[in-house]
């Protein structure tokens, strides 16, 4: 595989989507949209009580009404035994744990988790019947603080739980599920070489991904074995794996169809519905639809960690960092498994520091069990770190962009983890922060009670590699129709249909890129990590060389050459003073009745690390506590960014999901551990009216871990917004805000308590 | 316009997209409902079924309604727009082409809802200001884009349109 050398053709430029014209008009077909023959629907029983023994369920009256056509409960499932499974995006994962939040055994551990689900002909026929099963519960106090859960003497939820340290396990039940512990250097001898020592405590709520599209499965269960399921998932495969898995199905006989996703963020990357819709298949003969609406998704899904994080830092009066401590507990809901290692693996990734010691902790809580959402487990351990520096910034009268260009990871530095950074983008996107308009543009006036404040702050994300597959068929009229594992959540048909197109020296617009079922093309991993224009790029690249390789391979046949006389070049072949264009040489082909068909599996684990810095400009009203955002500008580094519009997509969107984070949402509970906002009027995420334009600057220092420089763009965008608000308002009103969301209440309580 | 009583179902005359359409739909079902899983118009989306996203803005007598909050029923005698009637035979809405050029929609789940709300506006003001789309748009939210692309793709729909009239 060759690099390409920047003169791009087709990576760079800005082409309208291949799925845009069914989705403006209304065409695409998302998971919702599915139907089959006979369909029948299926709703799902969800526990009122957060944390609660089961001590029997008795479905007779439902079973003998009329409109019932089948009810499943955990029993209707295969014990799951004592094993550990790949849980796409949250590691392994005890496969207990993972059996009882799809539907609850002896315990509840959440409120909306899983009781039971029943199938009948209409959506509202099943709703009526959830009300005929009967459950004996053993209702228990929740603990819904992550603090209170790490005490001694807290309430244990899981009684089969040990904390593990280091592969070591406790010998006592906890709610800490795991500790993590990642140090370098000397951390005491860091704070010794210090000028200032600061040490700060800083939380954030539980916040949900809020993907506009809920949750929905539709399985039928043939009666020879064949098990189809079409859903919106961020990865069919592992939506296939994960049913064979529960079910004791072979993944052979489990076909999984990939519908569009109505967003995602990392929530899709696991099963919910799909094994109740199968089971309830399995025992109806027929295909059974299943639907969330919007209070199951909130409250019955995966939403991102809340998260109590102390962080001490030694800097010199010069603004070096001397050392840090950073300490991260998460809420990982009712069962383990939060995103607390890769927050550990992130929080200081902007700065190089010698002396460091991070431990995280995943904490199991009466809330929902967390899953991934965007840059999981960053935004919440980078806010912490960066809301710090502010405050150091502010104590040593130093520029904060100043302070992190001191400070900034550059390639050959330690990361986390004990290993090193490759080439890295940081101080370049430092740099391009500082020449923005934005940061030289003057403030504007604080006037009365509206206080303008400005806020900056940074961002890391690992990105990820991994498996990934690409089909590339060569048609007569020299288009290509392109197969590709990853499900497109945002645009990715076309960013890696541009990679095979520039390889092969043909207009993007000659390329149509599909996703097939999982029967039609090889193991591709989940949508997720930043990985799937670095991964399946990759993949559709060696697929091209494949084609190409074997259209040389032919030529030289209908030339009557040796290969090795054939070049190619820019889309055209060449042998001795003859030349035939990309679509001259498919027709030629076709003529000879050759069918050409380039393929790969590709596993490029050379993924480049990305960094981004945010700059947000707020007024403050100091008597109602509202903040507006007057200007945005996100920065980040891209690699090569191939397709631009859709990179700026990425960060504006990042952007908006973290202004919400930090302003307004929250999930807000009752002392008994219910959900009080589980609705979008509650539940308040960003609107139109609630964000200016977002201004962006894409920095390309290319990853030499890829054949056209990619790095992911979609995780990192959400990692700074948290705290260049926080560090903003806190410029504005003159008070630290210290816990997000930073809402009208919290503002006002701020300037109250300050006054 | 008719309503007859059926089984517990009631037949309902309607207009969707200039075409009159008969349905037998349960008095409990909303506009929705029918639209996605009795009429196979699964244009319009469900994302809150209780009026705060905008996923199934449909135009009902003139008026930007959401589609879960309309009762099957009051679709009787109405005349209804829905994000299937918005292209023509001769091509894509100038809103539709924008929203494409623009790069105003991700995931696209959003966007039926969006494009329904923003012709809507531009028949009511051909020319917003920016405040005004995003003050029209509040209703309907986006969790991919921020909203920065699709506000730009209305305000430079609107221009298509004012030149082209």
């Amino acid at each position: 595989m060759t690099a390409g050398n920047g003169a791009y053709r087709v990576v760079g430029t800005r082409p309208v989507r291949h799925d845009g014209v069914d989705k403006v008009t209304g065409r695409a077909r998302y998971g919702v949209d599915a139907n089959m023959p006979g369909m029948v629907w299926g709703k799902v029983l969800r526990s009122p009580h957060a944390r609660a023994r089961i001590r029997g369920i008795d479905t007779s009256r439902a079973e003998a009404a009329g409109q019932v056509l089948a009810v499943v409960t955990g029993d209707d499932f295969p014990d799951p035994g004592a094993g550990e499974a790949e849980a796409n995006e949250s590691g392994m994962q005890s496969l207990r744990y993972m059996a009882e939040r799809v539907i609850a055994r002896r315990r509840v551990t959440y409120e909306g988790q899983v009781i039971a689900a029943v199938a009948a002909a209409s959506v509202h026929e099943a709703e009526e019947a959830l009300s005929l099963i009967d459950v004996d519960y053993e209702v228990l106090p929740p603990v819904l603080d992550v603090r209170e859960a790490m005490q001694d003497d807290a309430p244990v939820i899981l009684d089969d739980l040990r904390t593990e340290t280091g592969g070591v396990f406790d010998d006592k039940p906890s709610n800490i599920a795991k500790h993590f512990i990642f140090e370098e250097g000397d951390v005491e001898a860091g704070y010794s070489a210090a000028d200032l020592v600061m040490e700060r405590s800083y939380s954030t709520a539980m916040v949900h991904q809020g993907y506009i599209e809920p949750h929905n499965a539709l399985a039928y269960w043939n009666p020879d074995g064949h098990l189809i399921v079409e859903s919106s998932s961020q990865g069919h495969f592992g939506i296939r794996d994960e049913l064979a898995t529960m079910l004791e199905h072979p993944k052979s006989k489990i076909r999984v169809l990939p519908a569009e996703i109505g967003g995602g963020f990392g929530g899709k990357t696991t099963v919910y519905l799909e094994p109740l819709a199968a089971v309830l298949s399995r025992k109806i003969g027929r295909p059974v639809k299943m639907t969330m609406n919007r209070t199951e998704v909130l409250i019955g899904t995966g939403p991102a960690p809340g998260a109590f994080m102390t962080v001490k830092m030694g800097v010199t009066n010069e603004g070096k960092i001397t050392a840090v401590n950073v300490d991260l507990a998460f809420e990982a809901g009712g069962y383990p498994g939060s995103a607390v290692s890769a927050g550990c693996l992130c929080c200081i990734g902007p700065f190089d520091i010698e002396n460091f010691r991070v431990d995280g902790y995943d904490v199991v809580v009466n809330k929902p069990k967390s899953h991934a959402y965007r840059a999981p487990g960053a935004p919440q351990a980078e806010f912490a770190v960066d809301a710090l520096i502010d405050e150091i910034c502010a104590e040593l009268d130093m520029d904060p962009l100043e302070f992190r260009r001191l400070n900034a990871s550059k390639e050959g530095d330690l990361r986390v983890d004990g290993t090193r950074f490759h080439p890295i983008g940081n101080i370049e996107t430092i740099d391009a922060a500082v020449a923005t308009d934005h940061w030289q543009s003057e403030l504007g006036e604080s006037t009365g009670t509206k206080r303008r404040g400005r806020g900056v702050a940074s961002g890391y994300w690992l990105n990820g590699g991994g498996k990934s597959s690409a089909v590339a068929r060569l048609n007569g009229d020299g288009t290509v129709t392109l197969l590709e594992g990853s499900m497109d959540i945002g645009g990715t048909r076309t960013s890696i249909a541009m990679q095979l197109a520039e390889f092969l020296g043909i207009p993007i617009e000659d390329v149509d890129p599909i996703v097939p079922d999982t029967d039609s093309i090889a193991f591709t991993g989940v949508t997720g990590g930043s990985r799937v224009t670095y991964a399946t790029g990759w993949a559709a690249i060696e697929a091209a060389e494949d084609l190409k390789d074997q259209m040389v391979e032919g030529l030289a046949d209908y030339w009557d050459v040796p290969a090795e006389s054939i070049s190619f070049d820019a889309g055209v072949f060449s042998q001795n003073g003859t030349s035939l264009d990309f679509t001259e040489a498919a027709a030629a082909l076709q003529e000879d009745g050759l069918e050409v068909v380039g393929k790969s599996t590709a596993s490029p684990n050379a993924a480049g690390n990305t960094f981004a810095i945010h700059i947000a400009d707020v007024e403050v009203d100091t008597e109602t506590g509202k903040v507006d955002v007057l200007r945005y500008t996100a920065l980040q580094d891209a690699g090569t960014a191939i397709y631009p519009p859709y990179v700026e997509g990425q960060m504006e969107g990042g952007v908006a999901q973290g202004v919400g984070w930090a302003l307004n949402e929250e999930y807000v509970y009752s002392p008994d551990g219910r959900m009080l906002n589980a609705s979008f009027l509650d539940y308040r995420m960003p609107t139109s009216l609630d964000l200016p334009m977002i201004e962006t600057v894409i920095v390309e220092v290319p990853n030499p871990g890829h054949p056209y420089g990619v790095r992911g763009v979609g995780e990192v965008p959400i990692v700074p917004p948290l705290a260049a608000m926080a560090n903003a308002i806190s410029n504005a009103i003159g008070v630290r805000i210290r816990d997000l969301p930073a809402s009208p209440r919290e503002v006002q309580a701020a300037v109250a308590n300050n006054a | 316009m008719a309503t007859e009583i059926l089984s517990g179902k009631v037949h309902v005359q309607t207009t969707i997209n200039g075409e009159q359409v008969d349905f037998l739909a349960e008095p409990r079902e909303s506009l929705l409902e029918v639209l996605r899983d009795h009429l196979g118009l699964t244009g319009a989306k469900e994302g809150c079924n209780n009026g705060n996203c905008g996923a199934c803005n449909v135009v009902m007598d003139g008026a930007l309604v959401n589609s879960c909050c309309v009762l099957s029923v009051e679709a009787a005698g109405a005349s209804i727009e829905t994000i299937e009637g918005v292209a023509s035979p001769e091509g894509l809405h100038p809103l539709q082409q924008s929203f494409l050029e623009n790069a105003a929609l991700q995931c696209g789940v959003c966007t039926p809802g969006f494009i329904v709300a923003a012709k809507a506006l531009l028949e009511e003001n051909p020319n917003p200001t920016e405040y005004e789309v995003r003050w029209w748009l509040a209703g309907n939210l986006c969790r991919c884009t921020g909203y920065d692309k699709i506000v730009r793709a209305v305000l430079d729909a609107a221009e298509r349109m004012r030149a082209e009239a």
